[in-house]
């Protein structure tokens, strides 16, 4: 039972930055139906950002924090501004492709600049942890928990009742009529790219915590994140919490728990076998709309 | 205008496009003479790859299922290879087609998914493919040889084999190891492009046309959206077997890690820089993708600069590339040819006496609209 809850607490911190990432993709996929593979890329600088202001510059953590956050949604929203604005009506995947192109540059600046070698991640928590009940709790993982939280209401908060959030719900369900009726488009694309970046800052820096640390592999994570997006239903952000969640517990209880003869490391293959089973009962995830056609 | 003038026009455009074609074929059989061994296999790997952007091109540029999961179709393929080649030790002539069909077969059971899911759900359950299959890879020494990989037999004949030092003489030339698995794959290139270019003329091609432009009203109109996808699927992984079959053999020694999300990536790169729905998109598409890199390399002095990894370098400057592309050119290599001969007929246009437009629309024979 120990162990059961011991997984439980790392899958289910562990779920919460899954769903962080989830969060950013949803949200752009949401304003422009594009699938942003650079997520990833974003989660990397977002972790070697703090790492830099809080180790490099030895700024106090929670500012090194705050800039990492505003300094990546700018870095978003130009990348938003710069390249994807010139390709709006263009195939979708052609939008996809350079959201690709982005993460190749990002997966490869980030080794160039910083070396291949982790680095340290200067968090005040670093390895401490609160034990309850022969349970070990890290803190990192704790304040990934808490953080979470706060993000993710200040998010349905933002969603639900600001004009902003409104006029992004009205672009993702119909973007012509929500021109016609006055909502910035355009700016609401921004904001969502300048949401997906901070979120990413945020799910970057707990994701470098320990035992991890800011590393160039860091963002193969967002890889993972994908199949907590399809099992919420890729249009809902409620749906990508859940998911995200879903795949964490489900990820560590698997490499608790697997049986020796499904091979070595299943856990990293469970959430997509566990997304490919919830896609034949239900193809468009669990919360997401069935798309109306007709003739 | 009289009839006879467009009929001597659409003459003249059928002419020029059979010299255009010859001079690719007989371009694309001295190539090897022009170049050394470094870029012959580098265009080795650009043709073996070509077979399998072909594959993917049946199914993402005419059927319009997008598949991130090329990578695991050409890994099928590739151990395929691998046990009966290695293993078994059977000739390539038996090998190399059952490379196809395992991965067609595989292609087959994958198949019906993209009857449940649509756009972007399949791509990314396609990538779940990727992962899944790397992680039997990894675990499945008897077939990969493990995480350390294992080394793949080469081409065989009979007695002669296609391994490194080998070489034919036919008629005074000598053709080397590069050579050979240059002409083998062009000619298994230039099969799987003529089967594609009458495939999108029959009815099996046109539905996948129709299901790719709207699925819906394909099936109200009678399409089989289940035998057409399937189709598609089994058709794009039978070529992408082969492809495999032939890259690991050419390599020699292939780990599983090779067999990654990226490798789709390029695969889906390619047919989109290429121009989708087209024959030669793919093929123009592997030459920029694929070859890129070993462009790169060799224009990046091989010490690094600052202490920065080579590396690196060309996959920044590959992403760039990349970016700047899609920005520029979202239509593909093959928009970029329709622009280039828009103005080369405007040109003309100026030069020759005024036309009537109908002449100046008039399509191209065996053109397929995009």
């Amino acid at each position: 039972m120990t162990q059961f809850l011991q997984l439980f607490f790392q899958g289910f911190a562990l779920g919460c930055i899954y769903a962080l990432v989830a969060l950013g993709f949803t949200v752009i996929y949401r304003a422009s139906q594009v699938i942003n593979f650079a997520q990833g890329g974003m989660l990397l600088i977002g972790a070697y950002l703090v790492s830099v202001f809080a180790t490099g510059t030895r700024l106090p953590f929670g500012v090194a924090v705050a800039l990492a956050v505003l300094l990546l949604a700018a870095g978003a929203v130009s990348f938003q501004m710069i390249v994807l604005r010139r390709v709006i009506g263009q195939p979708v995947f052609v939008l996809v492709m350079i959201t690709i192109g982005a993460s190749i540059v990002i997966d490869a600046a980030i080794p160039a600049i910083f070396g291949g070698n982790p680095r340290l991640l200067g968090d005040p928590w670093g390895s401490s942890a609160l034990h309850v009940g022969g349970v070990t709790l890290n803190w990192v993982r704790i304040w990934a928990v808490i953080v979470t939280a706060l993000i993710l209401a200040g998010f349905f908060v933002f969603d639900r009742f600001s004009r902003y959030g409104l006029a992004m719900r009205a672009t993702a369900a119909d973007e012509e009529a929500a021109a016609a009726v006055g909502v910035p488009v355009r700016r609401v694309y921004a904001l969502s790219w300048a949401i997906a970046g901070a979120v990413a800052a945020a799910g970057g820096l707990f994701l470098a915590g320990f035992p991890n640390s800011p590393n160039p592999s860091l963002g193969d994570v967002a890889l993972r994140a994908f199949p907590a997006i399809i099992l919420g239903g890729l249009d809902s952000p409620l749906g990508a919490v859940v998911g995200g969640i879903v795949i964490g517990v489900v990820e560590v209880l698997t490499s608790g728990y697997a049986p020796s003869w499904l091979g070595a490391n299943f856990s990293d293959i469970a959430p997509y076998v566990l997304m490919i089973l919830v896609l034949f009962v239900r193809p468009y995830g669990l919360f997401g709309t069935r798309p109306v056609e007709r003739l | 205008m009289s009839a006879v003038a467009v009929s001597r026009r659409r003459g003249h455009r059928v002419k020029g496009r059979t010299v255009l074609l010859a001079l690719i074929v007989i371009g694309a059989v001295l190539l090897p003479f022009a170049l050394n061994a470094y870029w012959l296999s580098t265009a080795v790997f650009v043709v073996i790859a070509a077979i399998g952007a072909v594959g993917l091109g049946v199914l993402t540029g005419y059927a319009g299922q997008i598949s991130l999961g090329h990578a695991f179709f050409l890994a099928v393929g590739a151990y395929t290879a691998a046990v009966l080649g290695g293993n078994d030790h059977l000739t390539a002539a038996i090998w190399l087609p059952a490379a196809g069909i395992v991965a067609g077969l595989c292609g087959a059971i994958v198949g019906p998914t993209a009857l449940r899911l649509r756009g972007l759900y399949l791509a990314i359950v396609t990538i779940g493919l990727v992962f899944i299959g790397q992680h039997v890879w990894f675990n499945v020494p008897a077939i990969s040889g493990g995480p350390g990989g294992r080394a793949f037999p080469p081409v065989q004949f009979g007695s002669f084999n296609f391994g490194v030092g080998q070489q034919m003489t036919l008629g005074g030339v000598v053709i080397d190891h590069n050579g050979l698995y240059y002409y083998l794959s062009l000619l298994l290139l230039a099969l799987a492009m003529l089967y594609v270019f009458n495939l999108q003329r029959t009815r099996v091609g046109r539905a996948m046309q129709a299901v790719r432009e709207r699925e819906l009203p394909a099936a109200v109109l009678g399409v089989n959206l289940a035998r057409t996808k399937v189709s598609a699927f089994v058709i794009s992984s039978f070529m992408a077997g082969v492809s495999g079959a032939l890259y690991a053999s050419f390599l020699s020694f292939v780990i599983p890690d090779q067999w990654s999300l990226l490798l789709s990536i390029q695969y889906v790169a390619a047919i989109i820089v290429g121009g989708i729905g087209t024959v030669w998109g793919p093929v123009l598409g592997s030459l920029v993708i694929f070859a890129l890199p070993s462009i790169l390399t060799s224009l990046f002095p091989q010490t690094s600069a600052g202490g920065v990894p080579i590396d690196d370098i060309t996959s920044i400057a590959y992403g760039v590339l990349i970016i700047v592309f899609f920005v520029a050119e979202p239509r593909g290599l093959v928009g970029l040819g329709s622009r280039l001969a828009g103005l080369a007929r405007l040109i003309g246009a100026r030069r020759r006496p005024p036309r009537s437009r109908i002449q100046e629309t008039q399509p191209i024979e065996g053109e397929e609209a995009t």
